[in-house]
């Protein structure tokens, strides 16, 4: 479904961050990404969803390459969500953004009613996080890159957060890429992952049990 | 102090300084044609009851000449700021649309600053042939590139915000972009810009209008009663000058106080 050829990405100064980085990532897919700080994984989840424009290679979804304008099929969600929010917007409006998510499915993020009104400095870290992940799941996306997107939650909110997204993702096929430090997270929801070390990518299959 | 009470002062504020303008604004119906009335048997007669601020040369009465121009001083002031912040937005946000479209517009801007502004003021009133119309265009065209250089500043820290590529990527056009999150990030900027082109805009059509490039000498302009008191002040005929010249500068200091208020408020 996903799929990056040789992907090559340097920063101003030449330092290449990427380098003849190739991936695929299959519908109902969860991809683990890890890699020490400052390897490139963010670079790689910002060029997988469009943020960024590759220096060489190639994206494609479906065969096709990733649209130049109208909903991406590869949405990413950041580390930091206050960041991902127009701070002078409600949450309501925050949300629907790109589509109307039906009540049942903001329960199952845990996102209360009484959330919708406020604006997003009157929530936390991790009840934004919920409404980000929630907003970028409109129907026509076809995969996340969750980039350590649960590492700000406490160990049930992160269980919560997880099972909600992985119903979600088996229900409508979706691939994730799920980019973390967090070796046991990883193990726990990825069976296959990639480590990232100096631009380039290393397989390794895990064997970790499919349980959120 | 809370935050809400700049704001409640800035409010008040800006509805007794609104008060001040409609009742200035209105004076052209309630005077009727006073300003222009002359009175040959009072010419150059000091301030008395019967003429508060005195006449002038032809008779006639000071105080309705000095409210009608600054009733008008006020109309082609407020008309000049609004044009003049409707460039400067439109330019800001036209930035945003591309660097070329940046450097475009940061080229324009930097060429018109480049220019003393009084001398572009004159060439523009004077290829336009004067008029009201003439100076009204010529204040905006001269005045918008400061406050277009500041709107382009706060929107160029935007322009690579992770929620504006989120937006993007959610699927919303460059044009909702710029309307729902671009816009109302400077719309206080814009207000304050508009109040504090404002009294500039005022003070430069007073300008005008005294160097002989401005409103239609049959107008009772403030330029020109200013430029007519000139003739006097050698003769002792100090109220010609004074009285306009303090309306003047009331109406101007009340509106750059308000914009300052609101600068902070906001």
């Amino acid at each position: 479904m996903l799929n990056a050829y040789r992907l090559h990405h340097a920063f101003a100064d030449q330092t290449a961050v990427l380098d003849n980085v190739s991936l695929s990532l299959e519908a109902g897919e969860w991809l683990g990404l890890s890699g020490h700080s400052g390897a490139g994984k963010s670079t790689l989840g910002q060029l997988l969803a469009g943020h960024l424009a590759p220096q060489a290679g190639t994206i494609e979804v479906d065969g096709e390459a990733l649209p130049r304008s109208g909903l991406q099929p590869v949405q990413w969600l950041p580390q930091a969500p206050e960041l991902s929010v127009n701070p002078r917007w409600r949450v309501k409006r925050i949300l629907e953004e790109a589509w109307t998510p039906p009540a049942e499915l903001r329960e199952a993020f845990g996102i209360e009613p009484g959330w919708l009104n406020r604006y997003p400095g009157a929530l936390s870290g991790g009840e934004l996080q919920r409404v980000c992940v929630l907003r970028a799941l409109a129907p026509g996306v076809r995969c996340l890159v969750a980039d350590e997107i649960s590492s700000m939650l406490d160990p049930l909110t992160q269980l919560a957060l997880w099972q909600a997204l992985r119903e979600v993702v088996d229900e409508r096929r979706l691939g994730v890429l799920v980019i973390s430090h967090d070796a046991a997270l990883l193990e726990r929801l990825c069976p296959r992952q990639l480590t990232l070390s100096e631009g380039r990518l290393s397989p390794s299959v895990r064997h970790g049990a499919q349980s959120a | 102090m809370s935050r809400a009470q700049p704001r409640r002062d800035a409010l008040w504020m800006g509805a007794a300084i609104a008060v001040l303008l409609v009742a200035l604004l209105s004076s052209r119906w309630w005077l009727g044609d006073t300003p222009g009335q002359m009175h040959f048997d009072a010419r150059l007669a000091a301030p008395s009851l019967d003429h508060w601020l005195g006449t002038d040369a032809l008779g006639r009465d000071l105080w309705a000449r000095t409210l009608a121009g600054l009733s008008l001083s006020i109309g082609v002031g407020s008309l000049a700021a609004l044009i003049g912040t409707f460039i400067a937005l439109g330019m800001a946000l036209l930035a945003m649309l591309g660097p070329r479209f940046d450097a475009l517009v940061a080229l324009v801007i930097d060429t018109l600053l480049s220019v003393p502004h009084l001398i572009l003021l004159l060439l523009i009133a004077f290829a336009l042939g004067g008029g009201t119309q003439a100076v009204i265009i010529a204040v905006a065209v001269t005045h918008w590139p400061r406050l277009a250089r500041l709107l382009r500043a706060e929107l160029l820290q935007l322009r690579h915000a992770p929620y504006i590529a989120m937006s993007r990527a959610l699927g919303k056009s460059q044009c909702f972009v710029m309307v729902y999150h671009y816009l109302p990030q400077v719309l206080p900027q814009c207000v304050v810009g508009a109040l504090l082109l404002f009294p500039h805009a005022i003070l430069h059509e007073a300008a005008l209008t005294f160097l002989g490039v401005g409103l239609d000498p049959s107008q009772p302009a403030i330029g020109l009663l200013l430029a007519d008191a000139m003739r006097y002040l050698s003769s002792g005929v100090w109220w010609l000058g004074l009285f306009p010249g303090l309306g003047l500068l009331l109406v101007v200091l009340s509106l750059e106080r308000l914009a300052s208020h609101w600068r902070h408020a906001l």
